[in-house]
């Protein structure tokens, strides 16, 4: 019963062992790597089911009853956050193990990379804030070493940057915790909703709010602490960048959603109105520093930041359309934006570089790679009839519902930019005349790089023709996420 | 006691933050040590002093006297065994940082901005 809720965080855990046994065999790890992934996949998948037919799931790790022991919780968010992670994780699998030099394959990177898995799957089920907060370390001890293996100047300094922010959003996620066990005498999630309802004293409650907002807000790169991730996300491999660039800043979203939801839920206006305000200025910084940007790959990082803001506007408003726009827009995000880092890992392959201006032509020779761009672009941009358009109509509608239309007004706005800046892309790699070529340059690339980036792209396009059933699963995942009393029901009779 | 510790917390935050704002790495590290420690005897204070009072239940399930929450002690360890890890993590990113770029000055390190 409890095993589906487990197993997203056991195989990756026992592929890493493995993979670490089989250290000296690189192509053992490889095809163990290959498998696993998709074991996640299947296992994510058959637990969306569950949850989707049978509601909230929860167990309790080790048989210690609901508030002194671990829960693992899957509701529909969760679980749709982990069948995101594991077509993620199996997609990027495929295109690392053709793209990655041998040197990194051979030197711990698919331990590593299951490890990440492990750490965002365990971050996505856990149901106790101290166990989120070790999640959120495993990730990011897997990640910190992920994006300096292997490199050169350009990665240990992005990994330096990268590092210390996030450590220093850790030490203030761990004071918070601590902070919060003295205030509720308790760790596990539902019980925490229980007790802060009634809690003696709102102000310590709102202080200890702004202290996770700070904390979350670092690692989901809001505005004004965003700035480790274009400083950094650029600089490892491209299979490397996809994955960080779409599981992990959502995982810090997933996270400030899930406690203010749940913890922390709106009786003062003011964490909120400080949330849409956020938000707003985190689209506008981000979509204005991605305009100045003529590398592909920290142009993309500057819209993840942009785009962050889309899905804590969802948060903010507080209405159930308003979560269901900000439950779409993540799953739509994660796959765009990392089906966009592997096509930009593509046209370096075949351009040989990833400066904007160096680029060019490859229209004229790679059509498909072309095509590619554009079904991700354009709905990122939030272009009929692709996913994204539906995820920011239920966004803006939310929005105008809730009278803030100042927010409103900005998120249109900065779809424009976006629009815009995903031209210039178009122009610059695909559309004006090829430059002069770098004789070191390749001109096609394995069936597994193809094979990942178009199953993404297939994805989204999916996602946009059964924008339904798509909408129908945010709007039941936000429902659960308004009303937390189903949450707390299911941990309290979990099972043992 | 608690009036001791709560500025020797305050100490340790303002010290690892001053720290972190210096230009060399080496000071940074330190920093992000002294940051992590603060949050650990933060934790500890917070969640209340208690002296002479065994974390320990006797066999029979009846505690003899007062107890306090070992809780508190097991989130700290678990803390400080992920900032060892960190930490040991960090030195080496900053020895290498340092063979690569020649350079412990943290302003230099600018080809990814």
């Amino acid at each position: 019963m409890g095993v589906l809720l487990t197993l997203p965080i056991l195989i990756p855990l026992f592929t890493a062992a493995l993979c670490l046994l089989a250290w000296r065999w690189w192509r053992v790890q490889r095809v163990l790597g290959l498998v696993s992934a998709f074991a996640l996949l299947c296992a994510a998948a058959a637990l969306l089911y569950r949850v989707r037919t049978e509601g909230i799931q929860a167990v309790q790790i080790g048989a210690w009853p609901a508030p002194y022991g671990i829960s693992l919780v899957a509701d529909l968010f969760s679980a749709m956050m982990v069948m995101i992670t594991g077509i993620l994780g199996a997609a990027v699998a495929v295109y690392s193990a053709g793209s990655l030099d041998k040197a990194r394959q051979s030197f711990g990177y698919y331990p590593l990379y299951h490890v990440l898995l492990m750490g965002v799957c365990g971050a996505f089920l856990t149901g106790d804030i101290f166990n989120l907060y070790v999640w959120f370390e495993v990730m990011l001890m897997a990640s910190f070493v992920l994006l300096a293996l292997g490199g050169g100047q350009g990665q240990i300094e992005g990994a330096l940057k990268y590092v210390t922010l996030n450590l220093m959003a850790s030490s203030v996620f761990l004071a918070a915790v601590g902070l919060l066990y003295s205030v509720a005498g308790t760790l596990n999630m539902a019980d925490l909703a229980r007790k802060l309802r009634h809690a003696p004293e709102p102000g310590i409650v709102t202080v200890l709010a702004m202290l996770f907002l700070v904390a979350f807000g670092t690692k989901a790169a809001t505005f004004p602490l965003f700035f480790w991730l274009p400083a950094s996300y650029h600089t490892p491999p491209v299979a490397v960048s996809a994955i960080f660039a779409g599981l992990l800043t959502k995982v810090g979203v997933y996270a400030l959603i899930r406690v203010f939801t749940l913890i922390f839920v709106r009786d003062d206006v003011y964490v909120h109105t400080l949330i849409l305000v956020i938000a707003g200025l985190t689209m506008v910084t981000g979509v204005l520093g991605a305009i100045a940007q003529n590398e592909f790959r920290r142009l993309l990082s500057f819209h993840i930041v942009s785009q962050i803001g889309y899905m804590i506007m969802g948060l903010a408003l507080f209405t159930p359309l308003g979560l269901a726009g900000s439950v779409l827009f993540i799953i739509h995000n994660i796959l765009a934006k990392s089906n966009l880092f592997l096509v930009s890992g593509l046209a370096q392959r075949f351009g040989g570089t990833f400066d904007l201006k160096k680029l060019g032509g490859l229209y004229e020779e790679h059509p498909a790679l072309a095509v590619l761009f554009l079904v991700p672009a354009l709905s990122l941009a939030g272009l009929p009839p692709f996913v994204g358009f539906f995820a920011k109509l239920l966004l803006i509608k939310a929005g105008l519902e809730a009278g803030s239309y100042v927010i409103v007004a900005v998120a249109l706005g900065v779809s424009l930019l976006t629009l815009f800046s995903m031209m210039k892309i178009w122009t610059e790699v695909f559309w004006k005349p090829a430059p002069q070529r770098h004789p070191a340059v390749r001109r096609r690339a394995g069936a597994g790089l193809w094979a990942s980036t178009a199953s993404l792209a297939a994805l989204t396009l999916a996602l946009g023709i059964a924008a339904g059933p798509a909408f129908d699963l945010s709007r039941d995942a936000a429902a659960q996420l308004v009303n937390p009393q189903s949450y707390i029901d299911a941990v309290s009779r979990a099972h043992r | 006691m608690t009036l001791l510790l709560a500025v020797v917390i305050g100490v340790l935050y303002a010290g690892g933050l001053y720290m972190m704002l210096r230009r060399s790495l080496g000071t940074l590290i330190i920093g992000l040590a002294l940051l992590s420690h603060a949050a650990n005897l933060l934790i500890f204070t917070v969640s209340g002093l208690a002296r002479g009072r065994p974390p320990l239940l006797p066999d029979n399930g009846v505690p003899a006297g007062p107890v306090s929450d070992p809780l508190p002690q097991a989130l700290i360890l678990t803390a400080i065994v992920i900032g060892f890890g960190v930490l040991a993590f960090t030195l080496t990113l900053m020895h290498r940082t340092y063979q690569i770029t020649g350079s412990e000055d943290i302003d230099e390190l600018r080809s990814t901005e």
